[in-house]
């Protein structure tokens, strides 16, 4: 070791290395073997299958871990189910306290879960110390807070029961804090399986559940791999699967759910844009760099890893990168002066590698400092690749490691281009000193995190989570407890309404039609509605339309999935619409209403000429369709967002944006007021919509253009398909470029609908064939519905001079 | 930027550090350099408020580190009741800054001595006599210290007197005026000016970030105070309301890095005011080997104003040495 006097001539910061005693300590009194924590306890380590667990930094055997099997996942998941009873009916209160208990031993024992977290995942004490775990003690304490309130601010909710949570070796404890924290304020129970590399904070953090006093069976923890994984989120007897991890894997959860009912929450990949205006403050940009893809080895889904640089001062902020990149000290995680440590497993590293040697080709320069990796364990050097094209695959591609790749745009249009420019959609971070570029660029990027100046920054209090393919569902804050409670109106089996099944037959009818007012009826033709415009439909088919008595009354187009391409192309044209003032969009609606009340009569008639029904009643259902419109009308600039008490001189914004362009998919029964109740509240939010009305009836959605092309709404707004629902959902669920979709038809039909939306992970909301009873305020509007209509977007404005 | 000149950028190595760049010649004044100066608050906070936590340093290296730092002091008293007697004293533990047992136990080449002793302009000469023999620079503060709000000609006057009576260095103080109007121009004569009165002695300018407020004005104040050939940039007088701190200290340790860049010459930082235990010294010495490298962890760039400082550095080297905490009254007083 060097003295004093040689230290004075380099200036080092020599090593300052973390004790891990107690750690190790603790490993050795579980005889390095773990099993499950079910009910309460730890399962007794079988004979069974078991994992390695290792040390990334050194490769060392830090434990083995039980492989959970189908038995075990079946006995947490009864485990879960028992206690899910009583767990549920503790009041608010009482859940607060064990929460909040939970918080404080964390606090307590913060530097032991730092450090193992530390050995097991490679990340640097420094991070696990001052980020990690403080943001899951934060996400405990704020969490308790819900679980005093959830009952009196989330009225007509109800807990959702059981909750399979499968989480990634990122940030072990954290995103098991984001997990677990907002599933038991809102009543739940849980089944988590954290990750196989990193699950030893995990089985820690089930002892301290037993510390704190949990009732047994509300915290179930089961180790093991992918094949665990798939067997909870198979599991029949999971109300809802919550995923963080990669996309691939989301799609394969969205695929297994599909049409079970589970409720899904999917916080995916990304690859998220850093954009940096000529006036930005270059220097603070680089720690900004630093922190977006050098905090934990760039394995972070909101990593800022495609550098977007405004041409003027690309080169000088390489320069900065690149001078900057010298200082970051690689290696031994436990050291307290360490600013990247261990790539997590070998697999990863050698996937970062190849990545990066394949892209090295497509990149002007590949730089990579500092020069010196430790010579045991698995590092992989911080990198920065300039001059990538969009094309390149390391642009598009999440590489998950320490690598940054880098573009430069011309104009603030065409930074806004390229950042969307991904089929993800996770975060961004945006750096001007100009109010006006960044709050314009915010707005316009599709993504669910926006950070100004500023960059992975997190807090319990805002919501977490993507557009695209980076998934749906928000974790944190208001808009994540969502996603633990649902809607006790819509959870009543409705009684069924009436209903027909059309019959799609293109040749000509047998149904002779029915006369009106004694004469031959005036044969009317029903066509699409596209982009504003009547169309015939692509095929070149009708469909007959009959009354309650079987006679025809008309014919309507038999979509296909061509006229469903052009009604998404015209609707993807409509987007000034989403750009509207709520109350511009208010005075459309109100304007519909308007025009929909002048032909009231008009429209009871066909309601009564559909249904078999009273004409008070037919009646009865255009004033509520009616009252739909007004209804949307008054709420379309009042569904408004939220500031989230997150960070001092912090403005967190939630904001409540429209997906863009969504698919709907009308029931059979209820053709006049469920198309309203549908179409009514997603335009109010800004949406465009592509509606397939009630196949048996849809000449009442095929009357209503009319009142569409009379009432001022844009061209493409509201595009009408006519034909086989089933058909055109599952082009509407395998459409790329539709963001969300509605679908109320049949079981089988929702099923179809969310495995076909596994392709671009659109968020979906299926009836599973219980039908809303459409005549019901309470189960028909409402905020569920502009819940549905929209996405958080939250953006976060540091401020200060 | 028009105008602007775009020089390599170049990590400090060793090899450039032995050329040791000569002193800072100054430009002319180039007011598009300061639309660099986009000091962003937050961001800067995020930064100062993790440098001690991202870089730690402990037993061997934390007593290195705190002998380099006192030979970065400028131990300094700068009071209305200052005799030369008061001087002498402070001159006395100037020389010898860490009792004579500790350096040996350190097992050192040399004693340590501070960088310099900072007094004002009538008690350089007390000072002077004081440190005969010592080869330790008096500096004085003057033009003015602390507002500045005297006229021109008698703020040279006082340069002259301090260079008279034997400092080596000044520490001025700026028309804080001329920062909050933005006259850019004045404010660059000011600086030029004391620079020619001082010749060979080096020229501290004081900034006094306290009243200048915005990280932005800092930045730009640097800037034109360096143009103006400033030898070290100086945070306060230590007299403001805030003194030295993290985020003001980073502002300005980029822009000597800008204007490195910029010139390829060297300026020196100082802090001065607000640090007065070990862990102020240590993470001002990480904030310049980080952002500026070696090259400011010594005197020749790097000053600390301080006048409580060293009683704290003396018991933790102590702390050390011995294993035990130590107590104040064990170490001589300055």
């Amino acid at each position: 070791m060097p003295g004093v006097r040689e230290i004075l001539a380099t200036m080092d910061y020599g090593p300052s290395p973390e004790a891990d005693g107690e750690v190790r300590a603790w490993l050795a009194s579980h005889e390095g073997r773990f099993s499950h924590f079910i009910g309460g306890r730890f399962t007794a380590p079988r004979d069974g299958t078991s994992f390695e667990v290792i040390n990334p930094a050194t490769e060392e055997r830090l434990a083995s871990c039980a492989q959970g099997s189908k038995s075990d996942v079946d006995s947490a998941v009864a485990a879960a189910r028992k206690a899910f009873k009583s767990w549920s009916a503790l009041p608010g209160a009482a859940r607060a306290r064990y929460l909040y208990a939970i918080a404080r031993l964390l606090h307590k024992r913060a530097r032991f879960f730092a450090v193992l977290e530390t050995m097991n995942n490679g990340k640097p004490i420094r991070e696990s110390r001052d980020i990690d775990i403080p943001l899951a003690i934060r996400h405990f304490y704020h969490h308790a807070g819900w679980a005093e309130l959830v009952a009196e601010e989330f009225p007509g909710t109800m807990p959702l029961g059981v909750c399979g949570q499968i989480i990634p070796w990122n940030f072990p404890l954290l995103m098991l804090a984001w997990k677990i924290a907002p599933a038991l304020a809102a009543g739940n129970s849980v089944v988590l399986k954290p990750a196989e590399y990193t699950p030893l904070t995990a089985l820690a953090f089930a002892a301290l559940c037993r510390e704190a006093g949990l009732p047994e069976g509300v915290v179930n923890i089961v180790t093991g791999d992918g094949t665990t994984g798939a067997l909870i989120a198979e599991h029949p007897g999971i109300d809802k699967i919550a995923f963080t991890g990669s996309t691939e894997v989301g799609r394969l959860i969205r695929t297994a759910t599909a049409g079970t009912g589970k409720k899904l929450s999917l916080e995916l990949g990304g690859k998220s844009p850093f954009i940096v205006f000529d006036d930005a403050d270059l220097d603070s940009v680089v720690e900004g760099i630093v922190d977006a893809i050098w905090f934990n080895q760039g394995q972070v889904c909101c990593a800022g890893s495609r550098l977007l640089v405004q041409e003027a001062v690309a080169e000088r902020l390489y320069a900065k990168i690149r001078r900057r990149m010298k200082t970051l000290k690689v290696g031994d995680p436990l050291d307290k002066s360490t600013d990247v440590g261990a790539i997590v497993s070998r697999i990863q590293r050698e996937r970062i590698a190849s990545l990066v040697d394949a892209g090295k080709s497509e990149a002007m320069h590949c730089w990579q400092e500092p020069p010196g990796l430790p010579r045991q364990g698995l590092f992989y050097p911080p990198t920065l690749l300039t001059g990538v094209a969009p094309a390149a695959r390391i642009a598009q591609e999440e590489i998950f490691g320490p690598v940054l790749v880098a573009m430069t745009f011309r104009t603030q249009d065409e930074a806004v281009a390229l950042a969307n420019n991904s089929r993800y959609g996770l975060a961004a971070s945006v750096w001007s000193e100009n109010i006006n570029v960044c709050l314009d660029v915010a707005a316009r990027l599709k993504a669910g995190v926006v950070w100004i100046n500023a960059t992975n920054m997190f807090d319990a209090a805002s919501g977490f989570g993507g557009y695209r393919e980076s998934g749906f569902g928000r974790e944190g804050g208001r808009e994540g407890l969502w996603e633990y409670r649902r809607s006790a109106a819509l959870s009543r089996p409705a009684s069924k309404g009436k209903s027909r099944t059309a019959d799609f037959t293109t040749a000509p009818s047998p149904a002779l039609p029915e006369p009106v007012h004694g004469l031959p009826r005036l044969d009317r033709t029903a066509k699409l509605h596209i982009g504003g415009k009547q169309t015939r439909p692509d095929s070149g088919h009708s469909y007959t339309i009959r009354n309650a008595r079987g006679r025809a009354i008309g014919q309507a187009g038999l979509g296909n999935r061509k006229d469903i391409r052009n009604a998404v192309e015209a609707a993807h044209k409509a987007s000034a619409w989403s750009a509207l003032s709520g109350h511009a969009r208010a005075q459309i609606l109100y304007y519909l209403a308007e025009n929909l009340e002048a032909r009231s009569d008009e429209f009871a008639s066909r309601v009564l000429e559909l249904e078999s029904g009273t004409r008070r009643s037919a009646q009865a259902q255009v004033a509520q369709a009616i009252g739909r419109l007004t209804y949307y009308a008054a709420f379309a600039d009042k569904h408004d967002g939220q500031v989230h008490s997150t960070l001092s001189r912090h403005v967190t914004l939630a904001m409540n944006e429209p997906w863009g362009v969504m698919g709907i998919c009308c029931p059979d029964e209820a053709p006049l007021l469920a198309f309203i109740s549908l179409v009514a509240p997603a335009i109010a939010m800004g949406n465009r919509v592509v509606v397939t009305p009630s196949p048996a009836a849809p000449l009442l959605a095929t009357d209503f253009y009319q009142v569409i092309d009379t009432s001022d709404v844009p061209a493409g707004v509201v595009n009408i398909v006519t034909g086989d629902r089933e058909a055109l959902a599952r082009t509407l669920a395998g459409h790329d470029d539709v963001a969300a979709l509605w679908y109320f038809g049949t079981a089988a039909g929702g099923a179809d609908v969310e495995r076909l939306s596994a392709g671009n992970l659109k968020a979906t909301w299926i009836g599973h064939g219980s039908a809303i009873d459409w005549t019901s305020d309470a189960q028909a509007r409402g905020r569920e519905f502009l819940r549905r209509a929209t996405q958080v977007k939250n953006i976060w404005i540091p401020y200060g001079e | 930027m028009p105008g602007e000149r775009i020089v390599t950028i170049r990590p400090s190595s060793p090899k450039e550090s032995e050329a040791e760049a000569g002193r800072n010649e100054g430009t002319p004044l180039h007011v598009d350099w300061l639309e660099r100066g986009r000091a962003n608050l937050s961001a800067i906070a995020r930064r100062t408020s993790t440098l001690t936590t991202r870089r730690s340093v402990k037993k061997e290296w934390q007593a290195a580190w705190l002998v380099q730092a006192i030979g970065c002091i400028d131990l300094t008293t700068l009071s209305g009741d200052d005799t030369p007697e008061r001087v002498r004293r402070l001159c006395a533990k100037a020389r010898q800054p860490l009792r004579s047992d500790l350096v040996e136990a350190l097992s050192l080449d040399a004693p340590p001595r501070v960088g310099a002793v900072c007094v004002y302009p009538t008690m350089v000469g007390a000072a002077v006599r004081a440190l005969q023999g010592a080869n330790i620079p008096v500096a004085s503060v003057a033009t003015g210290f602390p507002a500045g709000l005297t006229p021109m000609s008698a703020r040279l006057e006082e340069v002259r007197y301090a260079l008279a009576e034997g400092a080596q260095e000044i520490d001025m103080v700026i028309t804080r005026a001329h920062v909050l109007d933005h006259d850019w121009k004045a404010l660059y004569d000011e600086v030029a000016g004391f620079r020619r009165a001082c010749g060979a002695a080096h020229l501290k300018c004081i900034l006094a970030t306290g009243d200048l407020k915005s990280l932005r004005n800092v930045y730009r104040a640097s800037m034109v105070a360096m143009m103006a050939g400033a030898d070290f940039i100086k945070t306060s007088t230590g007299k403001e309301d805030v003194n030295a701190t993290l985020p003001v200290s980073l502002v300005m340790v980029r822009a000597i890095r800008d204007y490195l860049d910029l010139t390829g010459m060297k300026v020196g930082f100082k802090p001065a005011g607000g640090l007065r235990g070990a862990k102020d010294a240590l993470a001002w010495q990480i904030l310049m080997k980080e952002e500026l490298g070696n090259d400011w962890l010594r005197p020749s760039l790097f000053r600390i104003g301080a006048s409580a400082l060293l009683g704290d550095i003396n018991r933790q080297i102590e702390h050390f040495v011995t294993g035990r905490y130590s107590a104040d009254f064990r170490h001589a007083m300055g």
